[in-house]
């Protein structure tokens, strides 16, 4: 069996560190984990960190937006903090541009823009 | 023996009056560089050089590639870099070997069958010596010239900061593939290292907008929404915003602004800072 990566709680946040090159079998686990947690737990927000993240391709810019989706399905917002410049770069060379996946510098500016659009300050 | 014969011939000729002959081929070298470099200098390189050779010859050596031809070899290297550097012409710099072969053609008349012979081979020894200096001087003027487009591609793009979270990068000139990699590579940097939310791509030194450059600009845009920040592209003037309006480019959801002042308004309000005159009044 592969390593599963945590989910973390912070209050009504989940947060999903990734500090290794995930495999396949890894990335669908998380999906399937962080679907079910969302459910169990009542999450309103979703944040993943990768910024231990170096390599990306195509499978892992896909497993962010189907994240996305999943969640916000069920009503929790996605923002995906910490990505590097190397790996911005490489997910616009493959053409990924994330459309629906909400993104900001750290984990701290990630935690401020989900407080901010729960109290609908934040229009976009 | 043969060979040893030809390199004491060649020794001959030219340590038969070593003074005289070193100062001609100073004199002449100076001549046909027009003053651009003092004749001490010239007589000091061309001194060392004629040692070298005459050396190289008495060791036997007859073959401008050979082991011998080593310590003159890097001589003229050193000689046609620095012709490279301080601008002079090919032709200027490959006489300075040629003109020795025309210094040495007055010892032909009068000269004996050996003599004759002995120059032939030395300047087919110039000859090479002389195609040597001129592929150095082009591998340092390429040198050069690669040297200057690193340096050129950094100066153009600077990424500043204009307030806490907003940071500019002022694009000067023509963008190309190899540019857009720079400054998307230094715009995500300075996102990271500053910490900024807001970041604006101003391209009024752009002198023409097609679609490449307009995909390129696209591409940098995404990769620092990618990122977690807003791109504002400012400084597109009149004839640009028609040009990219008959090309059909699509912007989509980017704001674009006329000028850099408007464009660093929309990010210090993004970032949440109200811009209030002294009298109060809101602007």
């Amino acid at each position: 069996m592969s390593e599963r990566v945590p989910v973390l709680r912070i209050g009504d946040i989940l947060l999903v560190s990734i500090q290794v090159d995930l495999e396949d079998q890894a990335v669908l686990n998380l999906q399937e984990d962080l679907a079910d947690q969302i459910v169990t737990r009542a999450a309103r927000g979703v944040v993943i960190d990768i910024t231990a993240v170096e390599i990306v391709d195509s499978f892992v810019g896909r497993m962010l937006a189907t994240i996305a989706s999943i969640s916000r399905l069920l009503d929790a917002e996605t923002v995906v903090v910490g990505m590097r410049p190397a790996v911005a770069i490489t997910l616009v060379e493959l053409g990924l541009s994330l459309g629906g996946v909400r993104t900001a510098l750290d984990l701290e500016k990630g935690l401020a823009l989900l407080r901010r659009s729960a109290s609908g300050a934040d229009p976009r | 023996m043969a060979k040893q014969g030809t390199g004491s011939g060649l020794v001959g000729l030219l340590s038969a009056d070593e003074g005289s002959l070193a100062d001609q081929w100073i004199d002449s070298v100076v001549g046909s560089l027009k003053g651009r470099i003092s004749k001490a200098e010239v007589g000091r390189e061309l001194h060392e050089l004629y040692g070298a050779l005459v050396e190289a010859l008495r060791a036997g050596g007859t073959d401008a590639q050979s082991q011998e031809m080593s310590e003159t070899r890097a001589l003229l290297t050193e000689l046609s870099r620095n012709r490279a550097r301080q601008g002079f012409t090919p032709t200027e710099t490959a006489i300075s070997v040629l003109a020795l072969k025309r210094v040495l053609e007055p010892a032909l008349n009068g000269g004996s069958a050996a003599d004759v012979a002995a120059y032939l081979e030395l300047g087919r020894l110039l000859d090479d010596l002389a195609l040597f200096t001129l592929e150095t001087y082009a591998r340092a003027r390429e040198e050069i010239i690669s040297a200057q487009a690193v340096q050129l591609m950094e100066l153009s793009t600077p990424v500043v900061k204009l307030w806490d979270g907003v940071v500019a990068v002022p694009l000067v000139g023509t963008l190309d593939s190899a540019r857009t990699q720079v400054v998307m590579e230094k715009l995500l940097q300075a996102l990271v290292e500053t910490g900024s939310e807001q970041a604006i791509i101003d391209i009024t030194g752009v002198p023409a907008v097609d679609t490449q450059v307009a995909q390129h600009l696209l591409k940098t845009i995404v990769a620092a929404r990618l990122m977690g920040a807003d791109c504002t592209v400012s400084g597109i003037r009149p004839q640009i915003a028609q040009t990219i309006v008959a090309l059909g480019i699509e912007f989509g959801d980017i704001v674009t602004k006329a000028t850099l002042a408007d464009a660093l308004k929309l990010a210090l309000t993004r970032s949440g800072v109200d811009l209030v005159t002294r009298g109060g009044d809101q602007r």
